[in-house]
């Protein structure tokens, strides 16, 4: 409890001092995804690290918060908040729809039958051109809000930077509850969560249905702020992305969440130099993780200062 | 309190437990021994129902509760450690007993997230009953640590505290002495004792023959998954078969 509000103050901190440091446009814009994907991968993390359920298709439900948005915005000028909520209950109504029949998988299988959602979501953004533009893309309108409009990349910062912040509050909360132990108990035997009363199956589906609304309500902020979408959003890489921030920065770590998004997010612009060789650097950055810090960054840190100060 | 009729499990072709029938009184210590594979640890699975049952009834309070699911059965006051350590690797030593505490408290998603008032109330409550309970099961000093960092005698001792937190009417023991010393063993008969005690009527699988016979109001003894005996501690020491199968025959 008390380490994880040093690590808030840190948090707030740095968010709060940012816009101070950062020189230009672009670097805001990095920041800016770097919060928005942070939320995703939260909520990613609280499914795979803290409660033991891999999903490779994570970015699926990004993928119609993002398109969701856009249709409902461009096509039918829906105000941006009411398409984002719609989207995030369309996003939640299906995850509850797959959750049941998928969540009863374990290991690979649930690896592989998350993967399957992931890549039949992505068919139908790239198939149904009339609607998404296909691989073309579409373009997406502004955020605004009862006549006041996020413009600009400080806006964009604010915006992000406050979601960034409650969704660490929210996640902090949680893992800190009763269901929130319940959910590690899964993780650590299911067995024993059994006999100690947790409905394993309705806390699996729950946690599942919560990362994919906040991965559909983050692709919407996102495709507003992008104000492009391409289908690579909902994609297979998208997903491996998003597990692979989690993994690098920490299972059952939230600010590890945060740490590992931040590095993956910046990493291919550092990258962008080698072009199409990003994705062998975050396959390579992966697996000397898994050798080196397999707790991830944030754990393995945290493990190294608690024994440097003994 | 609890009454097995006619049990039976089977594997494919093997018969892990084949019609057996007991009652257990409430607020007694009730052992099961027998041999290696004799089916002890199954028919515990069997009662928590960890397994499904292939024949046969179980009732709690003259109420069926055959093949219920675990959950729903700690809902009913049924508790149980295991064998193999089940203990939350993952999560503080503290923390593995308040999720013994689950059922009690506010579990929502929304709720945990919101921290609403009245949850984080009752978690404090929750953390130091859970603290007490270590200390009840000897492990007090452990409180502050990580499931990671403690002993495997401690551990065994951190699954009864979760066990307990449930508050159960009956609590199945799953080899509470397996793998510990002489001086431990001795130590976990008295707990058990204490636990029974405070109303709690209580089943263990046990190899620990002194520890069994000591402790047991009375013995289920099992073989080839069938009952072999049932009765004191005095009866079954006594039982002809129960010599011959399992304690060796005096010649």
């Amino acid at each position: 409890m008390k380490k994880s509000f040093r690590g808030l103050m840190l948090l707030a901190g740095v968010l709060v001092l940012l816009p101070l440091v950062l020189p230009n446009a672009y670097y805001y814009d990095v920041a800016i995804r770097v919060a928005l994907n942070a939320c995703v991968a939260i909520g990613l993390n609280l499914l795979i690290g803290y409660t033991g359920q891999i999903s490779l298709g994570h970015a699926g439900f990004l993928g119609i918060g993002a398109y969701g948005s856009a249709i409902l915005t461009g096509r039918f000028d829906w105000p941006p908040i009411a398409a984002l909520l719609a989207a995030a209950l369309a996003t939640g109504a299906l995850a509850l729809l797959v959750a049941r029949p998928i969540l009863k998988l374990k290991g690979h299988y649930l690896a592989m039958a998350t993967l399957g959602l992931g890549i039949i979501l992505s068919i139908v953004i790239v198939n149904e051109t009339a609607w998404t533009g296909g691989p073309d893309g579409m373009p997406v309108g502004g955020f605004g809000l009862s006549g006041w409009q996020i413009a600009g990349e400080r806006a964009w910062y604010g915006v992000a930077a406050v979601l960034l912040m409650l969704v660490t509050v929210l996640a902090l909360n949680l893992i800190d509850s009763p269901a929130g132990r319940a959910l590690q108990a899964i993780h650590g035997s299911e067995v024993a969560s059994r006999v100690s009363g947790v409905d394993t199956t309705a806390f699996k589906v729950r946690v599942f249905v919560l990362s994919a609304v906040l991965a559909s309500v983050t692709g919407s902020l996102s495709a507003h702020y992008v104000g492009f979408l391409t289908p690579g959003v909902a994609g297979f890489f998208h997903s491996i992305e998003l597990v692979t921030m989690v993994v690098v920065g920490g299972m059952a770590s939230v600010f590890g969440s945060i740490l590992g998004t931040a590095i993956l997010t910046m990493l291919p612009q550092l990258l962008s130099a080698f072009e199409g060789w990003e994705t062998l650097a975050f396959g390579v950055i992966l697996m000397l993780t898994m050798i080196f810090l397999p707790r991830g960054l944030v754990p393995s840190l945290r493990l190294k200062l608690g024994r440097g100060k003994k | 309190m609890l009454t097995v009729d006619k049990l039976c499990k089977t594997f494919g072709g093997v018969k892990a437990v084949q019609g057996v029938s007991f009652t257990i009184e409430a607020g007694t210590i009730y052992a099961v021994i027998g041999p290696n594979g004799a089916g002890k640890t199954t028919l515990f699975n069997l009662i928590s129902g960890v397994y499904t049952a292939t024949e046969g009834e179980v009732r709690l309070h003259d109420e069926v509760i055959t093949n219920k699911r675990p959950e729903e059965l700690a809902r009913r006051g049924m508790s149980r450690t295991f064998q193999n350590l089940q203990v939350c690797m993952n999560m503080s030593a503290v923390e593995n007993v308040m999720v013994g505490a689950h059922l009690r408290l506010n579990s929502g998603l929304i709720a945990g997230m919101l921290r609403l008032p009245g949850v984080g109330r009752a978690d404090k409550t929750c953390h130091d009953e859970a603290a007490a309970l270590m200390a009840f099961v000897g492990v007090g000093q452990y409180v502050t640590a990580h499931a990671s960092q403690m002993p495997y005698g401690a551990l065994k001792r951190l699954e009864i505290a979760r066990a307990l937190a449930a508050r159960p009417k009956l609590l199945l023991l799953d080899e509470p002495a397996a793998g510990l010393n002489h001086t431990e063993t001795g130590e976990i008969g008295v707990l058990i004792r204490k636990v029974a005690a405070g109303g709690v009527t209580v089943v263990l699988v046990e190899h620990d023959m002194k520890l069994v016979m000591n402790l047991s109001d009375r013995i289920l003894v099992l073989n080839h998954g069938s009952k072999l005996a049932e009765g004191t501690a005095a009866e079954v020491r006594a039982n002809p078969a129960v010599i011959s199968a399992y304690l060796g025959a005096s010649v």
